[in-house]
């Protein structure tokens, strides 16, 4: 493709390298300055097609994805509603209890917060990082209105958390503009009182466990794709293209068949009273009882993510098979070669780049897939995007949503550099 | 190619006057109100809306049903600085929070809404404590244990909370909700802990570990539900043989589908829920329709189309028979006398407290 | 079909049936699913399984009624509308911005061209769920959650990468020396574009198309962050009838989404062969 390109002159630099004469054009100019300005004239002129698709994608996709990172570190509504505390608490060294000073910061902005009804997000915020601490600061503001100074035994009348070092501390360690609590929260950590940052406890783990189960079923599903699909690939690729084309239809259509009507089959195969499970009490393989649990579990999520992505797997493998000429396997055979030792060590290895294709983009498709794990899934079949859809949606943390969000994304940039390093994004080819 | 450059923009136009048909609708004042859906709403339009429209001609009320992520479209419609809900339907929980982040609006209830027909103001008309500073409360609706009679011998049916999670005692399934609320509150007073004294003992570290082992009991036998509508189905599909389930739905199963459940009414965890106002939408027209809409006959109407009790005591004698099925109300009520013997009030501002918390050490605890 | 070269034993002869039994049950592991929920969808009971009736060819056993469930709600009736007004819009929006940056990236002068192609096809990469919480950020922070407009820009950046691919795809081996033939023989950029390159790209940017309609189409994750009560489409009511209880009129949705999906394959296919045709390049 690459090669093809380099061999097409494009309109008006036919010729290239001027030599040392200075050649001019018919009006006067100098044949170099002429070149120049047709270059980059065409370079506009490309740039300029691609600009209105850049720009929109800019505006209406990149954009909001740097928001929503930006969502996972963003502390200002408690650094704004804060801001007296978090000045006065700079020079406090952690030790004891804070002085006065600190405590007369709390209470006014305690008193502008519970003014300006800005002390809700604050007290949830804070509460993320210390359950309780919600009350301790609603009901704080609440009824700072009634107190008079001193402000430390006022507070500490309010509220008995005010005398203890560690809330001040939490503060202290919370009223920056910027937290990194929340991805400390999406890897099951947590800063412990003195700031030192330590994993959670054992019974508030689940983040890592998540990522890794994701990461795990991803690369099964991979492996099952692959083991299906090569076989498949394999034969397409060998059939006269007559057979090929109409067998190549069975690929195609679950390809095009909606993500939904495919996910609801699978629950019309699996379920209890289901086609698969009637089919095998009627031949008897296992009675009526015995029905076994297919579906609203893990075994669910794997079957059918792996029949939603096997066309993934098949198309890039099939299309790196159609170039492998047979006569290298001929030439192998004849040479001797045992016929699996011929199709290991000559065919497999002409197929890697169509495996590595196929292998990155199912993988990266899996491991963000939300849907059909939340459909067929049950408990045991949920994925990460899950959790991160649960915290959009129920728990109403954004921040540990964006947070596990951005480490998620991080992982699929990642292959998508492999995968361009690789394939090659220009390589990629639909159908 | 000319054809089909004339059939794009024959497209293009079609789609922009469609859109332009979606949108041109304001002709009238218009009240988008958000609620549940479903039977739920059905219930609103035909006890509130439709004879509010009735006396107001000009006004037409749009419905929404957005409430399951009420909280999340004021928050980001107020951040936003154009908010387009007027009123929104919203559990006491929430509406408390939304107070506290100050994007809904305060209540003066005793200026606002209508008194009793015998003149008790509404501050003390109202179910005693469902009042907060932004949340006019509506309906008292429980979550309860149901079970399918069929499985059971007569005379050998579960009746309590430690029934429920007495699995020798009675065979099957439970149907469970998949959050942590309610499932600590009925550990814990399976494991014999006093109903009023639950919140107490889920206050203390060893209390929420007590609460989790005696879930532990019955975790290999749960199913998990997450939407209203399955726990009827569960029960009707005897994939379970008790399930826990929102009032309104279980009494529509059991006497409008004719399904053989019973509920069981001990230990019911009760809510309140109610209208809240986002910020800026406090206007002439919203207050109208909130004094007309909570007043003591509108409440105890709204009982004919759906089982959840009204949240007034003087609407309580008001209520009448189903509409659909003409069976007296009474008895299906939450808050009926013979139903409201062990009741759990559930305590939204513990769980505002620690519902972050609950729910992580829940699905950790779930997918271990 | 079972020709052997002389160097093959019985053992290979053997493996070689026993190859295309694997073929065919992984076949069957593919379209079963598929084909099953159509028969399936004109079910008498309100089952998920074949009843006895349907087994024994009886007509009692079979019924037009879960279609005339769905025929007679207005709730799946808006959805349909709501579908194809936002998928036509993010079609025809993503096919012309698609088909312009296309021309640009396979120009030879395109600066910075893997750069801006990785950019362009980002949002096929990048997980739903994510590209969904994202905009429900940022497109509620602009007032656009809630409307056409907002879910019609969220489908239409979903739509353009295979419009992009499909036709940066056409345009390998484009003679550009048709483009400079007919500017030199007077014809303005508009008439070179309309008369010359988009016939000769016009499969390209129709199956690109039709990948960007059926993107939209079944697109359902984004439709949950950002469309109102407004916007529900057929995915998001599949979604929420699967979520609360499978019903059998699903089945029948499910049927009638098949055969749009049957024939927009089709049209693919026919496509791929008429460009194949008029490249010169034998197909298979």
């Amino acid at each position: 493709m690459a090669q093809a390109e380099a061999t097409l002159p494009a309109s008006g630099s036919a010729s290239t390298g001027a030599p040392s004469t200075a050649l001019t054009t018919a009006d006067g100019t100098p044949l170099k300055v002429s070149i120049r300005r047709a270059m980059r004239r065409n370079k506009l002129l490309a740039f300029g097609l691609t600009l209105p698709l850049l720009l929109f994608i800019t505006f209406s996709f990149l954009m909001p994805i740097f928001e929503m990172t930006f969502n996972s570190v963003d502390n200002r509504p408690v650094a704004n509603t804060l801001h007296r505390s978090a000045a006065a608490l700079q020079s406090w060294d952690g030790q004891g209890l804070p002085s006065e000073a600190v405590y007369a910061a709390m209470a006014e902005d305690l008193k502008q917060a519970a003014e300006e009804r800005s002390i809700g997000r604050v007290a949830t915020r804070l509460n993320y990082q210390e359950s309780g601490m919600r009350s301790v600061m609603m009901g704080s503001a609440r009824m700072i209105e009634r107190h008079e100074p001193p402000w430390k035994e006022a507070l500490i009348d309010i509220n008995a958390a005010w005398g203890e070092g560690s809330t001040w501390r939490l503060i202290k360690r919370e009223s920056g503009a910027i937290t990194f609590s929340y991805y400390l929260n999406a890897v099951d950590m947590t800063y412990a009182d003195d700031g030192s940052i330590v994993a959670q406890p054992e019974w508030r783990q689940i983040y890592v466990k998540l990522f890794w189960r994701t990461a795990w079923m991803s690369i099964l599903i991979t492996a099952l794709c692959l083991v299906l699909g090569f076989p498949i690939a394999y034969l397409l690729a060998n059939l006269p293209s007559r057979h090929a084309n109409l067998l190549m239809i069975l690929v195609l259509l679950p390809f095009w068949t909606s993500l939904l009507v495919r996910t609801s089959s699978w629950i019309v195969m699996l379920q209890n009273e289901g086609v698969l499970n009637d089919l095998m009490v009627w031949i008897g393989v296992i009675s009526d009882d015995g029905r076994i649990q297919m579906v609203y579990n893990r075994i669910g999520t794997l079957v059918a993510m792996t029949q939603i992505l096997l066309p993934f797997m098949i198309l890039p493998l099939y299309s790196v098979m159609k170039g492998i000429s047979p006569s290298y396997m001929r030439a192998a055979r004849s040479l001797g070669a045992n016929p699996l030792v011929a199709f290991w060590r000559v065919y497999v290895p002409q197929t890697l780049a169509g495996v590595g294709a196929g292998g990155i983009l199912v993988f990266i498709l899996a491991i963000g897939y939300y849907i059909t794990p939340a459909l067929v899934g049950g408990q045991s079949g949920q994925l990460i995007s899950n959790y991160i859809a649960y915290h959009m949606q129920q728990s109403l943390n954004w921040g540990l949503a964006a947070s596990i969000g951005t480490i998620l994304l991080a992982g699929v940039m990642v292959l998508y550099l492999i995968y361009n390093r690789l394939v090659g994004i220009d390589k990629m080819k639909l159908g | 190619m000319k054809q089909w450059l004339k059939t794009t923009t024959a497209l293009v136009a079609g789609v922009a006057a469609m859109g332009a048909a979606a949108t041109s609708v304001q002709a009238q004042e218009t009240l988008t109100i958000v609620s549940w859906g479903g039977a739920y709403t059905e219930s609103q339009v035909k006890a509130y809306h439709e004879p509010y429209m009735a006396n107001n001609p000009d006004v037409r009320i749009i419905n929404e049903d957005r409430s399951a992520n009420g909280l999340a479209g004021i928050r980001a419609q107020v951040a936003a600085g154009n908010v387009t809900w007027d009123l929104v339907d919203m559990l006491e929980g929430p509406a408390i929070t939304a107070c506290a982040e100050g994007i809904i609006e305060p209540i003066n209830h005793d200026e606002l809404l209508a008194s009793a027909p015998d003149g008790t103001p509404a501050t003390e008309d109202f179910v005693e404590g469902s009042l907060h500073e932004c949340f006019i409360p509506q309906i008292v609706y429980a979550t309860l244990f149901a079970y399918n009679s069929d499985m059971f011998d007569d005379g050998a049916h579960p009746s309590t909370i430690a029934d429920v999670f007495d699995l020798d005692g009675f065979a099957g399934r439970r149907g469970m909700q998949q959050i942590p609320a309610g499932n600590l509150e009925w550990a814990l007073v399976a494991d014999g802990v006093p109903y009023d004294d639950v919140y107490d003992v889920l206050d203390t570290q060893e209390g929420v570990a007590r609460a989790f082992s005696k879930l532990d009991e019955v975790k290999d036998s749960a199913v998990w539900w997450t939407e209203g509508a399955q726990p009827p189905q569960l029960l009707a599909d005897r994939e379970v043989s008790m399930s826990s389930g929102y009032n309104g739905r279980l009494f529509n199963a059991q006497v409008v589908e004719n399904q053989p459940f019973e509920l069981i009414w001990d230990g019911q965890l009760f809510e309140i829920d109610g209208w809240v106002v986002p910020a800026g939408k406090l206007t002439d027209r919203v207050k109208d329709y909130l004094h007309f809409a909570t007043d003591t006959q509108r409440l105890a109407d709204q009982a004919k189309y759906i089982s959840y009790g009204p949240a007034r005591n003087s609407s309580a004698p008001m209520v009448s028979t189903h509409e659909e099925t003409g069976i007296d109300m009474q008895p299906h009520m939450p808050t009926a006398p013979e139903n409201f013997q062990t009741p759990i009030q559930k305590d939204a501002e513990w769980w505002a407290n620690n519902g972050d918390e609950m729910s992580e050490r829940f699905n950790a605890w779930l997918a271990r | 079909m079972a020709k052997f070269a002389p160097y093959q034993g019985t053992l290979e002869r053997s493996w070689h049936y026993a190859y295309r039994l694997i073929c065919a049950a992984i076949f069957l592991f593919l379209i079963t699913p598929i084909l099953i929920i159509i028969p399936l969808s004109f079910n008498a009971q309100p089952y998920f399984t074949f009843t006895p009736d349907m087994l024994s060819f009886n007509a009692d056993g079979y019924s037009l009624r879960w279609y005339q469930d769905f025929f007679t709600s207005s709730t799946w009736m808006n959805s349909i509308k709501n579908s194809f007004i936002i998928a036509i819009a993010s079609t025809i929006l993503a096919t012309t911005l698609g088909t312009l940056a296309a021309l640009g990236l396979s120009r030879a002068h395109m600066p910075a061209r893997l750069l801006i192609m990785s950019i362009l096809i980002s949002p096929m990469i990048v997980p739903l769920i994510i590209s969904g919480a994202a905009m429900f950020f940022f497109y509620s922070s602009v007032n656009l959650t809630g409307t056409y407009t907002g879910v019609i820009l969220a489908h239409t950046a979903l739509g353009t990468p295979f419009v992009v691919i499909t036709v940066t795809a056409t345009l390998v081996g484009f003679d550009y020396r048709l483009v400079r033939a007919a500017q030199s023989l007077g014809a303005t950029p508009q008439t070179t574009f309309f008369k010359v390159i988009l016939p000769l790209i016009a499969p390209g940017v129709i199956s690109g198309a039709l990948f960007a309609f059926i993107t939209s189409f079944d697109e359902v994750v984004i439709v949950l962050f950002v469309a109102g009560s407004g916007q529900r489409t057929i995915p998001l009511e599949m979604w929420s009838g699967i979520r609360e209880q499978i019903s059998p009129t699903i089945l029948a949705v499910a049927t009638m989404l098949i055969s749009i999906s049957i024939v927009l394959l089709v049209t693919l296919e026919m496509l791929r062969r008429r460009n194949e045709r008029i490249r010169g390049v034998t197909p298979g």
